[in-house]
């Protein structure tokens, strides 16, 4: 496997008193799809911060595309792109003069700014978008526009610091497919979110982050199965001779009854748990009517690592957290 | 040489043009002070001092030509007291970030936004002199189209000049600030001195010795000096006071300007290297 594109080791962050990073290590490798996901407040726009030079290296080291981020901040700024959490538009010029004053800002020659210029307006869908104002366009439109400008310069590394944030159902999936496929032409991508569906959806891997810290680092599959609390629902000719196989199991956690079925939680990985209860009740000659095998979701996996439900500061569900936000 | 500077200017001057309030108001602003302030007080002005004799031999200018340089020097002072404004609502509202994380030097933000507001400064300072020639300010009298050519370069490289000096200290202040109001607070503490303690409306020998001693430190007195002595002459009379500059003496008030300029570029600089915007 070659270098990592982004390298990050000890790396210390704090505003006065408080340390908003507490000790983060993690590597990135080129062409992956890298989140950090946590709750507000975990110090991920403070992390990426650092990695892009806006704020200074406190204390830790930190690569990105082979340049440090102290000694080589010149470098790293060409070979990034970077979306900001909150939108850095300027509400009086138009679209194609956003991308302009881009390209002039990274010296890019006339002719090559001109055409990328043209090639993403398309890419994103604003082509019949380009001169109007930004204070025009819908909040997707700002988003796309922005990730069309973190592209302009064919950076290496895209950073997007929440890119999703207000936007509605639909529109956060174009953006998934507008990033997806960004990263398929091989730009390495490295996102924060709060939302667990959207690191699930876009992540090759993900780190969860919770105050400061990073608590877990896999890919998606990999965090959901460490968990090992598979699912599974059953509806059998025998419930109660079920119910008595199952709790004799010691890959079985705890059964609940349910109206026609039983659900099982396991302490195993269910896929391969699944043909052995099977088995093990044909044995007893008793017959599976239906079956179904539920992964945990990242939610699942996130109260796992911090023992606490994603938050907004405090209270909030993680299923109202998704649903509020899509609705925003 | 990285041209990164022109593209600042391009886009504050983009705005410029493209807020046509902001855009109008700032040309009509000191057009209307020439024709109001200007028209109301020489009538008064003019009045008073028509019982001072005359001294023989030196060309007397009516106020109206007297207080038209004060006017260039004033609308510069603001523009520029003011041009840093927009970095102010680019580091909280706008651009500011995008440019802090691009590879673009950071002195270039200030050579940038310096050259668009030396420029607004030129707009505005021969709008000034074509309206108070049309109203009767006796700009370039007897001159040559020569002279008067020569004449106007020069007010221009004062304006220039003191224009740097104050949009350096307009954008070290915006960068340094968080807020729109408490930048407007500081320049209108800022304006009052500086516009009054000087002889941009009227002469500054009567003042007491503060006040003059704070004339002579301010930058503003030595622009409308350099404005004067080439719109008007280097030996003239006006408001009964006899005006006479050396070259020697024009030469110091552009150095004067020259040091102040180096001075706020200096402290915009380090306050552009400290400043953290995310
Ligand atoms: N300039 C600052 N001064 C002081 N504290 C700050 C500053 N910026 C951030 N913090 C604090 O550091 C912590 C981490 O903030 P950060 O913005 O990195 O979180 P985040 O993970 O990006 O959260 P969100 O999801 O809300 O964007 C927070 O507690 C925040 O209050
Ligand atoms: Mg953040």
């Amino acid at each position: 496997m070659s270098a990592p594109i982004i390298s990050v080791r000890d790396l210390f962050h704090r505003y006065g008193d408080f340390t908003a990073v507490d000790g983060i290590s993690f590597e990135v490798s080129e062409g992956e799809i890298f989140s950090f996901l946590g709750p507000n407040g975990a110090g991920k726009s403070t992390a990426i911060n650092v990695l892009i030079t806006l704020l200074p290296l406190q204390q830790g080291s930190a690569t990105v595309a082979g340049f440090h981020v102290a000694k080589d901040p010149e470098r790293v700024r060409e070979s990034i792109g970077i979306v900001f959490q909150d939108v850095t538009l300027d509400r009086d010029m138009t679209c194609r003069e956003i991308l302009e004053f881009h390209g002039h800002l990274y010296k890019m020659p006339n002719a090559e700014r001109k055409e990328r210029i043209e090639e993403l307006l398309a890419l994103v869908q604003l082509e019949g978008k380009q001169d109007t104002r930004t204070k025009n366009l819908s909040g997707g439109m700002k988003r796309r526009l922005e990730i069309a400008r973190g592209l302009m310069t064919r950076p290496r590394v895209l950073f997007l610091d929440e890119p999703t944030i207000g936007l509605d159902p639909q529109t956060r999936m174009r953006m998934w497919e507008y990033i997806k496929a960004v990263n398929r032409e091989g730009t390495t991508i490295f996102l924060t979110t709060h939302y667990m569906d959207e690191a699930d959806h876009l992540s090759d891997r993900i780190s969860i982050i919770d105050k400061g810290q990073i608590i877990a680092t896999g890919t998606p599959a990999e965090l959901k199965n460490t968990l090992g609390e598979d699912l599974i629902y059953l509806e059998t000719s025998d419930g109660a001779g079920t119910r008595k196989i199952l709790s004799d199991m010691d890959m079985v956690k705890h059964i609940t009854q349910k109206p026609n079925g039983i659900v099982a939680m396991l302490n195993g990985d269910g896929t391969k748990i699944l043909p052995m209860i099977i088995e093990a009740l044909s044995l007893e000659g008793i017959r599976v009517n239906a079956v179904n095998l539920k992964k945990p979701s990242m939610d699942d996996v996130f109260v796992h690592y911090t023992g606490r439900e994603l938050r907004d500061e405090g209270a909030e569900k993680p299923s109202t957290a998704v649903t509020r936000a899509g609705r925003r | 040489m990285h041209l990164g500077f022109l593209t600042i200017f391009w886009r504050d001057m983009l705005r410029f043009y493209r807020f046509k309030t902001l855009l109008i108001s700032s040309l009509v602003q000191p057009a209307l002070w020439m024709a109001f302030f200007g028209i109301a007080m020489s009538s008064n002005f003019n009045r008073f001092t028509s019982e001072i004799p005359p001294l023989p031999g030196v060309p007397t200018v009516d106020y109206l030509t007297f207080m038209a340089a004060g006017v260039i020097a004033m609308t510069t002072l603001f523009t520029n007291l003011f041009g840093g404004m927009s970095l102010l609502f680019d580091k909280n509202w706008g651009l500011m970030r995008e440019i802090f994380a691009s590879p673009l030097p950071r002195n270039h933000i200030i050579f940038g936004i310096a050259l668009s507001g030396m420029t607004k400064s030129f707009i505005q300072a021969i709008i000034i002199m074509v309206f108070g020639i049309l109203i009767g300010a006796q700009f370039f009298f007897g001159y040559t189209a020569i002279e008067t050519f020569l004449a106007i370069l020069g007010i221009l490289l004062f304006v220039a000049v003191f224009s740097l000096g104050f949009l350096f200290l307009s954008a070290a202040i915006a960068i340094s600030l968080e807020s729109p109001e408490g930048m407007q607070g500081i320049m209108t503490l800022l304006t009052m001195p500086i516009f009054f303690a000087s002889n941009a409306l009227y002469p500054i020998d009567a003042f007491p010795p503060a006040l003059q001693a704070l004339s002579l430190i301010n930058p503003l007195t030595y622009l409308v000096t350099g404005i004067r002595y080439f719109a008007i002459g280097g030996d003239f009379q006006a408001i009964g006071i006899h005006y006479q500059f050396t070259p020697i003496q024009i030469v110091f008030a552009f150095l004067f300007l020259v040091g102040f300029a180096a001075i706020m570029f200096a402290i915009a600089w380090w306050r552009f290297r400290k400043a953290v915007v995310t």
